[in-house]
């Protein structure tokens, strides 16, 4: 019993995390259809910027800075190396993604020196508490609560204002909204910005959990994020928060049984079931290609 | 046009045959040990063309974004290696596993000797790629109705599962689990050797560009042919190919086939290199890397991927090699160079190249349209 | 533009032309004939380094240079037949890459080193291991426990005890020291080294074993560990990479883990040693060296790391002496007396020279059996201090 629920825990604060990372995908994919693979390695160098920032700043002074840094990463990623290959075709851009993404690692990996680095232990969500006779921190009771304020704040934003609106025209249809007289740009950006600063989130809880940071940190939480959100439809927000949570828990009891070492081809597989059956995944909108 | 078709491919053939004599007469004639990494990069160069080349055939020609080379490699690189590990070797080879399940060796079933390791070789190369190409059939069959980047993600998936079985330590007796298949034949043993043990003719750099360019120049007849000519046109226009009366599915899946059989060619050949095969080595960046050869050398350019493929392992693992080293030039430490340098200063070439070549070296012409243009030019 | 493209092209084929035709001329970063060069009057012999700076395996390696530095440092040259030579160590970082291992060892090969040390990670040994034996190049390995690295490979050599003696000694030490009845195994999925050493302890435990593998950069560790103490075993034994330890032993010092967790001598390093400091967890690790196993070393070595901030920074940012340092040291001494008892720098004399050498180290005296591994039988298990945050050494394993 006490194995169940700790498994269960662990399931939903991993759901959380990957959530958090899983809208960043969603939105971006929504808007520009691009698989945007540099993102589960800015969620690494958002943890680095920590590690760094608080061996001279005090916490309550780094932790807003990281998060201005990391959407600032993402807008600078965004502008160099996807906005130059807007009339590409979508191949190029999902290459400059991925060129992206290995020199974020070789950065990390240089910066670093190839070392693990300890990820700073954060007053009061570090700490350790325990639930129903089963010891964990703190973050992971947090992270649950704090993926749903963000939600919902994200959704009504989304909902009840005008950058909100031309997000959702962008993504219904990217030339009309143009003709129509929307800035694609600013909002493309608003996107990335919002995408990075809920991955710099996620990267505080992930990383308070899990301290140590390598440069491939990101690579495995990013792919697992981009399948949640695949699965609970991609472009669709509450999708990928539901999607999450079900690879998160999902994940962790194939852990927890004698099946361990498939846990990863577990995730693949399914991504692979569900774009076959329902390749809208759980709330995505039927889209019809143009010929 | 036909005669002029004959006569590229006879001054195809020559060149090719010319560069081999090239690689023989160096290879004997500069110092093995000094010359060493010129080989090594030579090598690793030539295998990686190939298998560049077959990624080519399905993301320029096809236009079928598939990320799962590495998967491919992987079964290539094991079916070569369990096939070919020598029957005295097995018990130290497998030595968690007390001993292999496969007891045969193909080199040995064939008599041993110098016929019976290229025969042996040759065959299991064969049968890797086979292996490989019945597997993308498999898959092939729900994963090639899905579209672009959802292909992609897809067949990346797949590499990672094919990966995980692999180690999986119930499969221990043959796949010796998570532990490295070694003691196979790899590209030095086609080195002729005197009775004492001298090398007297090294063959193994020619070895590997002979393979590879055998399989390279099947790609290129396939590419030129009437099947090449549908690749293309599904390429260009899906709509309009089937309106054409082309059978989307069969040349997809046809096209996925044998880009995987030579993805399996390629990673047996990437065990004869490496001297081991590990599933730990077939990873996603592995396919990247890959991904990014195709594209520095232009997608849809078949010279290019090859010419992309040396560059790309010769820049990446030789001549920035001293970016990783601290380096003093009188008293003054040069500033940045220190281990992981080197890497970073190729991804940012990496960037220059997708951003602002994005047609890569060559674009979407071979070699010889080069050279025709310029002689064109020189007439006029 | 095409055109700019055609003439880059031919100038690049030229270049590289070039560099092959030149051959030894311009292919050689520092000069291609070691031996015969001079700096400073002095004869040069250089000593190539095959270990890895990046990768997963990139902070052991490090540490593991660090030794060869320091005692390159303390003994910059040596007397071979009457000659002094200075000595130049030469670097490759093989990134913990066994795809990526054959170029590194090329290199090495390629400027004339008279052996080769290294390297931290068996299966990158294994796959640059061919290309030393076809140069004709000695290789000493240091801490590459793997049989794998020296079994059919005449120029591995190596210094250090093997995986299954390692594995052998732990699943001793469980039953003697804790009754354990039941283990909890953890590695790597696909790692040759953990997977290797999780079958050793398996085959020499008395007792249940229940085995788990993580995939690659997993870094949820919690349903491990709650797997663990589900079960009720009495030990667990995880021989994990840096990265992956570290992460565990922090995980199971939140978690308040009371099970014991046994290492081997990957875990025996100072950052494992941080992560566990301040908290209950029981660590214990099997090792090559304790700390005050030779005082004059511990001595030097220290005040070396404090004099160099890099070396600092290297080891993890404090000055405790990893195992894999102490042997790295060795390793240098033992490529001293290879070459002087080759009286030559040349490769195939240093090579003839290895089987038959003996020498005692701050690890303890190393020789050669005929397969070119150690003779050893001796391993130290030490235990985290977690106040002092020291290792104390808890008990000498041998076995015959």
């Amino acid at each position: 019993m006490q194995y169940a629920i700790s498994i269960l825990l662990s399931g939903v604060s991993l759901g959380g995390q990957y959530a958090l990372i899983a809208i960043g995908y969603t939105m971006v994919y929504g808007i520009l259809r691009l698989i945007n693979f540099a993102h589960g390695d800015v969620f690494m160098v958002a943890g680095l910027m920590m590690v760094y920032l608080t061996a001279s700043l005090p916490l309550a002074a780094s932790i807003p800075l990281v998060l201005v840094l990391t959407v600032l990463l993402g807008f600078i990623i965004e502008r160099a190396a996807y906005k130059p290959l807007r009339e590409a075709p979508r191949m190029s851009v999902m290459i400059s993604a991925i060129g992206v993404s290995y020199l974020l690692q070789n950065l990390a990996t240089y910066v670093t020196g190839g070392l693990p680095k300890m990820y700073p232990e954060i007053p009061g969500i570090s700490n350790t508490i325990t639930i129903a006779g089963v010891p964990t921190k703190v973050v992971t009771v947090v992270t649950p609560v704090l993926v749903l304020v963000l939600v919902l704040a994200l959704t009504q934003l989304i909902h009840h204002t005008k950058v909100g609106m031309a997000m959702r025209a962008v993504a219904k249809d990217f030339e009309t909204a143009q003709l129509m007289g929307i800035k694609i740009n600013a909002v493309i950006s608003v996107t990335f910005i919002i995408g990075s600063f809920l991955a710099a989130v996620g990267s505080v809880l992930y990383f308070t959990n899990y301290q140590s940071i390598v440069p491939l940190s990101g690579a495995l939480p990013g792919l697992r994020a981009f399948v949640a959100a695949v699965f609970g439809g991609i472009g669709s927000i509450p999708g990928a928060v539901v999607g999450a949570f079900i690879i998160g828990i999902s994940e962790s009891v194939i852990k927890g049984s004698s099946w361990s070492i498939f846990s990863d081809a577990f995730t693949f597989a399914l991504l692979i079931i569900i774009l076959v059956v329902k390749p809208t995944g759980l709330f995505g909108e039927k889209v019809t290609d143009k010929v | 046009m036909k005669k002029t078709v004959n006569k590229s491919a006879w001054a195809g053939l020559l060149c090719a045959a010319a560069l081999l004599a090239l690689v023989v007469i160096l290879e004997n004639v500069l110092d093995p040990n000094k010359n060493i990494m010129v080989f090594a990069a030579l090598k690793k160069g030539a295998v990686y063309a190939l298998v560049a080349v077959s990624m080519n055939l399905l993301n320029g020609f096809t236009g079928l974004f598939s990320l799962g080379q590495a998967g491919f490699m992987l079964l290539g690189a094991y079916t070569y290696a369990i096939l070919t590990i020598p029957v005295s070797q097995r018990e130290a080879v497998y030595y968690i596993y007390n001993g292999s399940a496969v007891n045969f060796s193909l080199p040995e079933l064939f008599g041993g000797g110098a016929f019976g390791l290229v025969l042996g070789v040759v065959l299991a190369l064969v049968l890797g790629g086979c292996v490989a190409a019945a597997v993308a059939w498999l898959i092939g069959l729900p994963v090639l109705r899905l579209k672009s980047d959802y292909l992609a993600i897809a067949t990346l998936g797949f590499g990672e599962i094919i990966r995980a079985v692999f180690q999986w330590d119930k499969l221990g007796p043959v796949t010796n689990g998570a532990n490295a298949l070694k003691n196979f034949p790899t590209f030095s043993s086609f080195n002729i050797t005197n009775g004492s043990g001298e090398t007297v003719l090294r063959l193994s750099t020619f070895t590997a560009f002979l393979l590879a360019g055998i399989c390279i120049a099947v790609i290129v007849l396939l590419i030129n042919s009437t099947y090449g000519r549908a690749f293309k046109a599904i390429r260009d226009d899906e709509v309009a190919a089937e309106a054409m009366g082309i059978n989307l599915s069969k040349h997809k899946r046809l096209a996925f086939v044998i880009s995987s059989f030579f993805a399996g060619v390629g990673g047996g050949m990437f065990a004869m290199f490496a001297n081991q095969a590990q599933a730990k080595t077939f990873t996603t960046a592995m396919t990247y890397e890959i991904l990014l050869i195709v594209v520095i050398g232009g997608i849809g350019s078949v010279s290019g991927s090859c010419i992309a493929a040396f560059l790309y392992v010769a820049a990446s693992e030789w001549w920035l090699r001293f970016l990783d080293a601290e380096t003093f030039i009188g008293g003054f430490k040069v500033p940045l160079l220190r281990n992981g340098f080197r890497m970073v200063v190729f991804s940012v070439v990496i960037m220059i190249v997708v951003l602002f070549f994005r047609r890569g070296i060559m674009g979407d012409k071979e070699l010889p349209d080069l050279l025709k243009k310029r002689r064109k030019e020189g007439a006029k | 533009m095409r055109k700019f493209f055609a003439m880059l092209l031919a100038l690049v084929m030229a270049l590289s032309l070039a560099a092959c035709g030149g051959g030894s001329g311009d292919t050689q970063p520092s000069g291609g004939s070691g031996d015969a060069q001079t700096s400073g009057g002095d004869k040069v012999v250089k000593i190539g380094v095959f270990e890895p700076a990046t990768g997963d395996s990139g902070a052991g390696g490090k540490q593991e240079m660090l030794g060869m530095q320091y005692a390159n440092k303390e003994t910059p040259s040596v007397v071979i037949g009457g000659e002094t030579y200075s000595v130049e160590l030469v670097y490759a970082d093989n990134a913990s890459d066994a795809a990526k291992a054959p170029t590194a060892a090329s290199q090495l090969v390629s400027q004339d080193v008279s052996l080769v040390l290294g390297t931290y990670g068996s299966s990158c040994a294994i796959a640059g291991g061919p290309i030393f034996g076809e140069a004709g190049l000695a290789a000493i390995g240091v801490t590459c426990t793997n049989p794998g690295v020296t079994a059919g490979n005449d120029y591995y050599f190596r210094i250090c005890f093997l995986d299954p003696f390692q594995g052998t000694v732990l699943a001793n030490f469980a039953s003697e020291k804790f009754s354990a009845k039941k283990a909890y195994l953890l590695g790597e999925l696909g790692n040759d080294y953990d997977q290797g050493l999780l079958n050793y302890f398996e085959q020499a435990f008395d007792g249940e074993c229940v085995k788990a593998s993580f995939p690659t950069n997993t870094s949820d560790f919690s349903t491990y560990l709650n797997q663990a103490m589900a079960e009720g075993a009495d030990v667990i034994f995880c021989p994990v990479s840096i990265a992956y330890s570290t992460q565990i032993v922090k995980l199971a010092a939140s978690m308040g883990l009371e099970t014991p967790i046994l290492g081997s001598d990957t875990l025996d390093s100072n950052m494992v040693l941080e992560a566990a400091k301040g908290s209950g967890v029981k660590l214990y690790v099997s090792t090559f060296y304790q700390e005050g196993g030779s005082p004059e070393f511990d001595e030097g070595i220290k005040a070396w790391l404090a004099e160099d901030s890099t070396a600092m920074t290297n080891n993890g940012g404090n000055d405790t002496i990893a195992a894999v340092t102490a042997m790295g040291y060795d390793a240098y001494y033992v490529a001293l007396e290879a070459l002087k008892a080759a009286g030559s720098p040349d490769k195939a004399a240093v090579k003839a020279a290895l089987p038959s050498l003996s020498y005692t180290g701050v690890s303890g005296a190393i020789a050669f059996d005929d397969v070119g591994d150690a003779i050893r039988d001796t391993a130290y298990i030490k235990t985290a201090d977690n106040t002092a945050g020291a290792w104390t050494l808890e008990t000498v394993q041998t076995v015959k």
